[in-house]
């Protein structure tokens, strides 16, 4: 049977197929849905982890246990787990071990397009990269299959366009579920020096094995075709498919293993052509490992190593290339009209977003925000413009602490503000910083009860686990407390007079204090009643909240209420100077 | 079919073009053809603009549609029509539903909603259909159902393919007590004046 999958839900299908017995991730997108859509085969335990490093340590436990084992995350996750990843590439594995990777070029939903191929060289461990979703379930399989018989982790790299793009896969019957059974073996499992300096020299060993694998591994697949010029294009991952789209009768070869690459497949085919041009997305991985080998290949100069490609860019670049070799090729003229001017549509906090008022008093209080990555990131747009910074997933906190050592006499302004998903992926050890090294800086936990920025996860603190069953909740009060914070207080962001109240006097006081602002994400709970605006005087107050929901009529210049958005949060009434507000009817 | 078809559908989030595009892929590949979609959601759950993109053809390559290749564009906001009318091929059909969703820029007062947006996309191109979804699906009996309007305007410039096939789309994607909403809602935009 074949049906439209996107890459997520193939690479889901894969681990159900090829007998995965645990997988654990940390969301990010655009690897999320691979996890959500493993949960829905009942017989794979899953889990979400608190952040990656962790995912992947208990994927690591789990594979040397002896189950085929599977760990997702996004690219900018990967460094995060890139500890456990760089010496379990040592110890190897019983079970097999699948890192996938979802890279994100053009940074659709990123803080940066890191290109994690590298990590395969950098760890020394292969690296697989479908270019469509089919490719991206048979991977999974091969790795696992590479996995075991390389004694190695395996990399399944994919990038936004693979893992959200549909196509059609074919669903075959699972093989059989089971874990080898477990031995120890402390020389191969203990990396001490002496027996890390062992392993060591197994990787090389291993290295040159996967290399011979990598010449006749079916997924690197020379497809013949013609081009007077003589031109030959190497590609890899999505690009593949732009490079398909763009010359479909040109000679192709494609790498599906992208480490480590077949050198001999590649120089001999590379002799059939005057011209080889290397086609990749993102940085000259490709481009310059043939470089290296002395490969005299066009790519880089022409294609841009940043953003994504595009069929365009593939045929102008194609054309570029050759054109400075002195050929000259016809592409499709692409006449695009010039498109008009329309104002931005960024994506803005929610209607009833429990952030949307800490943003509003702490410009009021022209706190020196020291930000992190979440819904609240928002919080920067304007006209709550309410953030300063933000870097990585947990750097709020520890950030703040920098910020109040170069400039003591800031301290008082400085605020770090952290999502409850967030705070428990890598603010913890920030916060204990902050105690032990006497800062004073007060930390906002915004603990809207979710992971909501990648689509509502659980994680410890929200009492469900990502099989569905109840779980015991992290009390961030006793936490905090145990890290040596005196002052904790607990409010509700939607009473933005309370926040205001106690963030002063918590920005005033010398030592470390954390607010914790709980209320469930608004897209969780019932809509109440909206609000209807009554009298209005045109003050626009309501307007600098920033919610979608509210906006100035043109003719009247009175404050509309969107109906079907507003869900009567009541932080606009709350900023009213006419107090214009009134709960509505039903 | 021999030429690759591009269908790009875009609107608001929270708009339903997902769900859109998935009874248009249900209805591409019953014809037996190939199909390839991307989607591209924004950072917030809702708000941001959403593009999804279908190719249907005998072999699909690119999930892509490139700038200028787009045979129908399906604004689900007029703005958005704005945004991406320049994805529309010179010959193609743009239908758009005639609602207005201001975004924050422009309800905060740092831009202004466009006045001439119907005007401009008609001087430019060779069809434009306008059709008022919103009230559509509102009599059809929810105003949820705006996207399927707006599938039912899609099948009537789409005579290739038998009525029969969207029927089956709808019932595979939508849930069965929204059905007949929904079946009212995509006769209502097959059936539309423009
Ligand atoms: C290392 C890393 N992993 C994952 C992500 C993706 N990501 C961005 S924000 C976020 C969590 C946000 O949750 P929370 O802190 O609870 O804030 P909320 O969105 O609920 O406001 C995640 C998982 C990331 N940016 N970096």
């Amino acid at each position: 049977m074949k049906v439209l999958m996107t890459g997520n839900e193939a690479i889901a299908r894969g681990a159900y197929e090829y007998g995965v017995g645990v997988a654990a991730a940390y969301p990010g997108t655009p690897s999320t849905e691979i996890l959500e859509n493993i949960a829905t085969y009942k017989e794979i335990p899953c889990q979400w982890s608190p952040n990656e490093k962790v995912a992947l340590e208990v994927g690591i436990g789990a594979a040397i246990a002896g189950a085929r084992t599977i760990v997702t995350m996004k690219h900018v996750g990967v460094n995060v787990a890139a500890d456990p990843l760089l010496t379990v590439a040592y110890t190897g594995v019983r079970g097999g071990l699948v890192l996938v990777s979802a890279d994100d070029p053009g940074m659709h939903s990123s803080q940066n397009e890191q290109d994690n191929r590298f990590y395969g060289p950098f760890a020394k461990i292969p690296v697989l990269e479908p270019s469509d979703s089919q490719e991206a379930k048979e991977m999974v399989g091969l790795a696992l299959e590479m996995s075991e018989t390389f004694d190695t982790p395996v990399i399944l790299r994919i990038t936004t366009r693979i893992a959200h793009s549909r196509s059609l896969v074919t669903l075959n019957e699972p093989v059989e579920r089971t874990a080898k059974p477990y031995s120890k073996d402390a020389k191969k499992y203990v990396m001490i020096p002496a027996y890390g300096r062992a392993r060591r020299l197994f990787i090389e060993e291993r290295d040159q094995k996967l290399g011979a694998f990598s010449e006749t591994c079916p997924v690197n697949r020379i497809e013949a075709g013609s081009e007077p010029n003589g031109v030959g294009i190497l590609t890899s991952g999505i690009a593949y498919s732009y490079v398909k789209e763009a010359f479909p009768q040109a000679p192709v070869l494609r790498v599906g293993l992208t480490h480590p690459i077949p050198k001999q497949l590649i120089t001999d085919w590379a002799q059939g052509f005057n011209h080889v041009i290397v086609v990749e997305e993102l940085e000259p991985y490709l481009e310059n490992q043939l470089r290296a080998m002395g490969l005299p290949v066009l790519g880089k100069p022409f294609f841009p190593p940043f953003g994504e490609l595009s069929v365009q860019s593939v045929q102008a670049g194609v054309q570029a290339a050759l054109a400075s070799r002195g050929v000259a090729i016809a592409i499709p003229e692409t006449n695009v009209p010039a498109p008009f001017t329309a104002p931005m549509r960024p994506p803005v906090l929610c209607p009833g977003c429990p952030h949307r008022g800490v943003f509003y008093v702490l410009k009021q209080l022209k706190a020196v925000v020291s930000g992190d990555i979440g819904c609240y990131t928002l919080g920067t747009m304007a006209p709550l413009d309410g953030i300063d910074t933000c870097i990585c997933m947990g750097a709020s906190i520890s950030g703040a602490l920098g910020m109040e050592k170069a400039h003591p006499e800031m301290a008082n302004r400085i605020v770090a503000v952290i999502g409850d998903s967030t705070f428990l992926h890598s603010g913890v050890t920030g916060l204990m910083d902050i105690v032990y090294n006497g800062g004073t800086s007060t930390v906002m936990i915004l603990d809207n009860s979710i992971t909501a920025m990648t689509g509502h996860q659980h994680h410890p603190g929200t009492g469900q686990t990502l099989m569905g069953d109840p779980a015991p909740m992290v009390d961030y009060e006793a936490l905090v407390r145990a890290l040596g914070v005196k002052r904790v207080v607990e409010v509700d962001p939607l009473d933005i007079k309370q926040v205001k109240a106690v963030l002063k006097e918590e920005m005033a006081v010398r030592e470390p204090s954390v607010i914790i602002a709980r209320r469930p994400c608004a897209l969780r709970v019932k809509n109440d009643r909206p609000l209807i605006v009554e009298n209005c005087k045109g003050c626009r107050a309501c307007i600098g909240v920033g919610c979608p929901a509210l906006s100035m009529d043109p003719a009247t210049r009175k404050a509309v209420v969107d109906a079907t958005l507003c869900t009567g949060c009541g932080v606009c009434a709350r900023v009213c100077m006419f107090d214009c507000f009134r709960p509505g009817g039903e | 079919m021999s030429e690759t078809k591009n269908i790009l559908l875009v609107g608001v989030g929270g708009q339903g073009t997902i769900l859109a595009s998935k009874i248009l892929a249900h209805v591409a590949l019953g014809q037996g053809w190939d199909v390839k979609m991307s989607e591209i959601h924004g950072m917030a759950q809702r708000g941001g603009s959403v593009v999804t993109q279908v190719r249907i053809g005998t072999k699909v390559y690119s999930p892509i549609i490139e700038p200028g290749e787009a045979d129908v564009l399906v604004a689900f906001e007029q703005l958005e029509a704005y945004r991406w009318i320049h994805t529309l091929r010179p010959d193609g059909t743009v239908i758009i539903n005639d609602q207005k969703i201001a975004p924050l820029p422009v309800v905060a007062g740092a831009a202004t909603y466009p006045e001439t947006i119907l005007d401009d996309i008609r001087a430019k191109v060779a069809t434009a259909i306008v059709v008022p979804a919103l009230s559509l699906a509102t009599e059809a009996g929810n105003s949820k159902a705006t996207n399927v309007v707006l599938m039912g305007v899609l099948a009537s410039v789409m005579p290739d393919v038998p009525a029969e096939s969207w029927q089956e789309a709808l019932e595979a994607n939508v849930p069965v007590r929204f059905l007949e909403v929904n079946r009212k809602a995509f006769a209502a935009g097959f059936a539309c004046e423009r």
